[in-house]
């Protein structure tokens, strides 16, 4: 509403009150990169804590039928590097180590002895697009299962022939639609996709899904500055869905 | 506590009552003339240095206050030869229009939003389009200058961040709209819509300038609550493209997942769509009013009460 106040009073009520504001300008030392570089990390650190305590063990992923999937030569290969590291199929193992009873080189027969779970699921790419695909493997759980992993670990890191890397909180990895993919639409992993296991898991982002895998480690720490190939770079650790 | 600073420099009640001298504090509040002088009543009388209070729609604006601006009733109708008073200074017109809550979320939004879009906008580049990967067909190539992070990863980052920011503002904004009722004065309601047309055609093709009615013309209000729409359409699409599966169900709402992006790319053109016509409008009407969002107060407002 409108009043008639004094010249000097209304100069000095803007004043203070223009002064109040003072601490949203002080906002303004994010404008230096170095401050704003610890501000960004932080915004994404406290992001992956919120996804965290957002992500629901039992809540699954939409599932699609046949008739939705990408044709196959429709699902794209994404790779950091090269897209064929040349793994040798016949001679390949996964080294199994860190808070597991049982550590040591698993072979593909034994991962593909485990209840096979077959899942058409959205796969989802951190700069957009998405295909849903037709995937085939065992659980990750299942397989921790067999391998003895403790159960209060927190964490999975996973190495891969390419020299990419990942690592994943428990609560995915155990998540029931989590999956070692040995198979894409009814057929072996072809190379491109990471023959001949990576992991499918439809509550995460595309770059989570490491492909070609050589060596799993269960545990409670992970190393600081290499806990992914593209976190380490500056993407969300959680990369959750 | 924004509202109790708020009450501290509003010393005058909202109805016209005696002023008490005693509550004559912060903001010294002068009466107007009609209220203490029972001669001003006489509008009549053509010399009658009265101020705008009057209903007189006629009345000129109030640039020049100052020789009318005279607390005490003067009998002689002689403006002229009124000499201000020495201890008062001079009276003008003005108004609280931005309570501090509302300054905050204001520049907190400004802030937010440029880099929001600016970050988005690189997000966007990474795959500009919304159809499918393969094959993919681009809508439009960004250019680098106008975006922010570097590169995905540290676009990502910045979005990450400002977009809690932008949703406590956001929160805020409207708890503290609602709470206080200070919605009223900005809310677009059907009841505006036949004054739309009027200031569309006096900014645009150069109509007269229809009276002003209250803080904001119906075009403002209609431009200010779409925000509010832009900004809850951008946050819950957000929502769902940062969490598609936890929030599977409200993905569903908007129509599926696909539709997320170009809903949440829509929200973004719609305020790219009102900023420059924001910022244009403020560079008309000068600096008072822009201070005004920094300081609160407005002086010498358009309207009448």
């Amino acid at each position: 509403m409108i009043k008639r106040v004094d010249e000097r009073e209304l100069k000095r009520q803007s004043r203070r009150q223009l002064l109040k504001l003072a601490p949203v300008a002080v906002l303004g030392v994010f404008a230096f990169p170095k401050m704003s570089d610890r501000l960004v990390t932080e915004g994404v650190r406290f992001s992956d804590w919120a996804s965290g305590g957002l992500f629901r063990r039992e809540h699954l992923a939409p599932t699609f039928s046949n008739s939705a999937v990408v044709p196959v030569e429709k699902f794209p290969y994404n790779g950091y590097d090269v897209l064929d590291p040349e793994v040798d199929l016949e001679k390949w193992t996964l080294t199994v180590e860190g808070d597991v009873q049982h550590p040591g080189e698993y072979k593909l027969s034994q991962i593909q002895a485990l209840p096979k779970i077959n899942q058409n699921t959205r796969h989802i790419c951190v700069e957009g697009w998405d295909v849903i695909g037709s995937f085939g493997g065992a659980r990750i759980s299942d397989f921790l299962t067999l391998v003895g992993a403790s159960k209060s670990a927190r964490f999975l890191e996973v190495e891969c022939a390419d020299d990419y890397y990942e690592s994943l909180d428990m609560a995915t990895v155990l998540h029931p639609q989590s999956l070692l993919c040995y198979e894409m639409y009814g057929q072996p992993l072809d190379r491109k996709h990471g023959a001949p296991l990576r992991l499918q898991m439809p509550t995460k982002l595309g770059y989570k899904q490491a492909k070609y895998l050589d060596r799993f480690r269960v545990t409670n720490v992970l190393k600081p500055g290499k806990t992914g190939y593209w976190e380490d770079q500056g993407y969300s650790w959680f990369g959750g869905l | 506590m924004a509202n109790g600073e708020e009450k501290k420099i509003q010393p005058v009640p909202d109805e016209p009552k005696p002023v008490n001298p005693a509550a004559d504090s912060a903001m010294r509040p002068l009466p107007s003339e009609a209220e203490t002088a029972p001669h001003a009543t006489l509008d009549s009388e053509p010399a009658e240095p009265t101020l705008a209070q009057s209903p007189k729609p006629m009345q000129p604006a109030q640039s020049k206050p100052a020789p009318a601006a005279r607390p005490e009733p003067i009998r002689q109708p002689m403006p002229a030869e009124i000499v201000v008073p020495e201890k008062k200074s001079d009276l003008v017109r003005a108004a609280y229009e931005y309570p501090l809550a509302i300054r905050i979320t204001h520049w907190v939004n400004a802030v937010s939003l440029f880099v929001l879009v600016a970050s988005g906008l690189r997000i966007f580049r990474a795959f500009p389009s919304f159809g499918p990967k393969i094959p993919q067909q681009d809508l439009i190539d960004i250019p680098k200058a106008l975006t922010l992070g570097g590169w995905l990863g540290g676009a990502l980052q910045w979005h990450f961040t400002f977009m809690w920011i932008f949703a406590a503002s956001g929160v805020l904004y409207l708890t503290y709209q609602l709470l206080s009722g200070h919605y009223r004065t900005v809310l677009f309601t059907p009841k505006e819509i036949p004054g739309v047309w009027p200031m569309v055609r006096h900014y645009f093709l150069f109509g007269p300038k229809p009276p002003a009615t209250g803080q904001y013309n119906p075009l403002q209000k209609l431009a200010y609550t779409s925000t509010v729409g832009f900004g809850i359409l951008s946050l819950l699409t957000g929502i769902v493209l940062y969490k598609p599966v936890q929030f599977s169900w409200l993905a569903f709402l908007f129509g599926g997942f696909h539709l997320m992006r170009v809903w949440h790319f829509a929200a973004m053109c719609g305020f790219l769509a009102f900023i420059p016509g924001h910022l244009i409008m403020v560079a008309l009407h000068g600096w008072s009013n822009f201070f005004s969002m920094l300081s609160g107060w407005k002086r010498e407002p358009e309207y009448q009460e």
